[in-house]
């Protein structure tokens, strides 16, 4: 694996606390997840590219922001894995990054009427930018 | 009794019902809900990675300002938010270290505040047979399902009040309030979240789903605590709609103090 990686896998693995080498590959992250066509990489890919060193792949992916974060994929993981927590840190080292916010506060209000609660609004400034 | 009281940002805005006819029931339940003096936003979503300590702060430090070791929620995502920050408190050394080396507190925080959402404080600290007892205005006939979203219950190794796959609390509550308390599948599902905001789709589909499997049971309205759900559950529904109420409406009214506010 070459260094940068190396230093990106080592990051993932770092700060979402997931072990990928615990899955058994029985897809039931995948299976449960309620956003699965949306995404390109599936949860269950997500864990086998963490695993791979192939986090550039993810991080270049809308992927990172079609997770509903509703922890489906967490409960119901027979072995511990977690993957939802993979694609909360893959999405922050992207917005992580100088520049790299997905959404600022001057995107968001034309994408929201008057009904919607503040609570959607911290949501979004939490996930789209840092 | 007295609780100290998270209401969140929210419940001062979108969802003031929310928020109003639970002070209303507390207080016809004999319960004051005191807020706390200053509280800041929990921030909506929980960060999942070990090494988001300073987005945590804010859920510390209404951990540590409630009285008496125990911290009222009523609002879904404050009461998921701030009770996962006090499990992480209590289990991840590193976040507790930098978390308390940061914030150098006079007594530090010994994570002992228990978190318990309002729902929580009927069932084990009135009990449901007791809620019965005092309803006023049973809700005789009502078909009423329970809408639990995602972050109420998961995960339930944090939450831990109550079976995140086939939970019964909401339902325990319906019943108690005299009407008829419907379980359908996708009770516990997401109801799309923050995703609306950039995909309307992704929540018309979870919202068309949820309610399809609610109308198929034979639910007439539904309850939810999260006031992203309501939103989702009431502006994308697209195929079916339904009637969706804030769990403290129907308190309130059975309870006789609706009007009050």
């Amino acid at each position: 694996m070459e260094n940068n990686a190396k230093f990106l896998t080592e990051t993932a693995l770092r700060i979402s606390g997931v072990n990928p080498r615990k899955c058994m590959k029985c897809g039931k992250c995948s299976a449960t997840c309620p956003n699965y066509d949306k995404m390109e990489y599936h949860p269950h890919q997500f864990v086998t590219m963490v695993d791979r060193g192939q986090i550039e792949k993810l991080m270049e992916s809308d992927s990172i922001y079609m997770c509903l974060s509703c922890m489906a994929c967490v409960q119901r993981c027979p072995r511990g894995v977690e993957p939802g927590k993979l694609v909360e840190a893959v999405r922050l080292m992207k917005i992580r990054q100088q520049g790299m916010d997905h959404k600022g506060p001057r995107d968001i209000p034309p994408m929201v009427d008057e009904k919607v609660p503040q609570q959607l609004l911290m949501a979004a400034m939490r996930k789209y930018r840092k | 009794m007295t609780y100290s009281y998270y209401p969140g940002c929210t419940l001062k805005d979108r969802a003031k019902e929310l928020d109003l006819y639970a002070r209303a029931s507390a207080k016809a339940l004999g319960i004051e809900l005191k807020e706390l003096p200053q509280w800041q936003c929990c921030g909506a979503v929980y960060p999942a990675v070990k090494d988001e300590i300073a987005s945590r702060l804010s859920s510390v430090r209404a951990l540590m300002d409630a009285e008496e070791g125990k911290l009222v929620t009523m609002c879904s995502a404050c009461h998921h938010v701030i009770k996962r920050t006090n499990y992480d408190w209590n289990n991840d050394e590193n976040f507790r270290t930098k978390a308390t080396n940061y914030m150098k507190p006079e007594v530090p925080y010994d994570g002992s505040t228990q978190v318990i959402h309002f729902l929580e404080l009927i069932r084990d600290e009135i009990g449901f047979d007791e809620l019965a007892k005092r309803v006023v205005n049973p809700l005789t006939g009502r078909k009423i399902g329970a809408f639990y979203g995602c972050m109420f219950l998961r995960p339930g190794k944090a939450l831990a009040f109550d079976d995140p796959e086939n939970p019964t609390i909401i339902e325990n509550f319906i019943r108690a309030l005299g009407a008829e308390a419907v379980t359908y599948p996708y009770r516990n599902e997401c109801c799309g979240a923050y995703v609306v905001l950039e995909d309307k789709q992704v929540a018309v589909n979870q919202v068309d789903r949820a309610l399809h499997s609610a109308k198929a049971a034979g639910v007439e309205e539904l309850i939810t605590a999260c006031p992203l759900c309501r939103y989702n559950l009431i502006e994308n529904a697209v195929k079916e709609t339904m009637p969706v109420h804030y769990f403290t409406e129907l308190l309130a009214e059975a309870l006789g103090v609706k009007e009050v506010q």
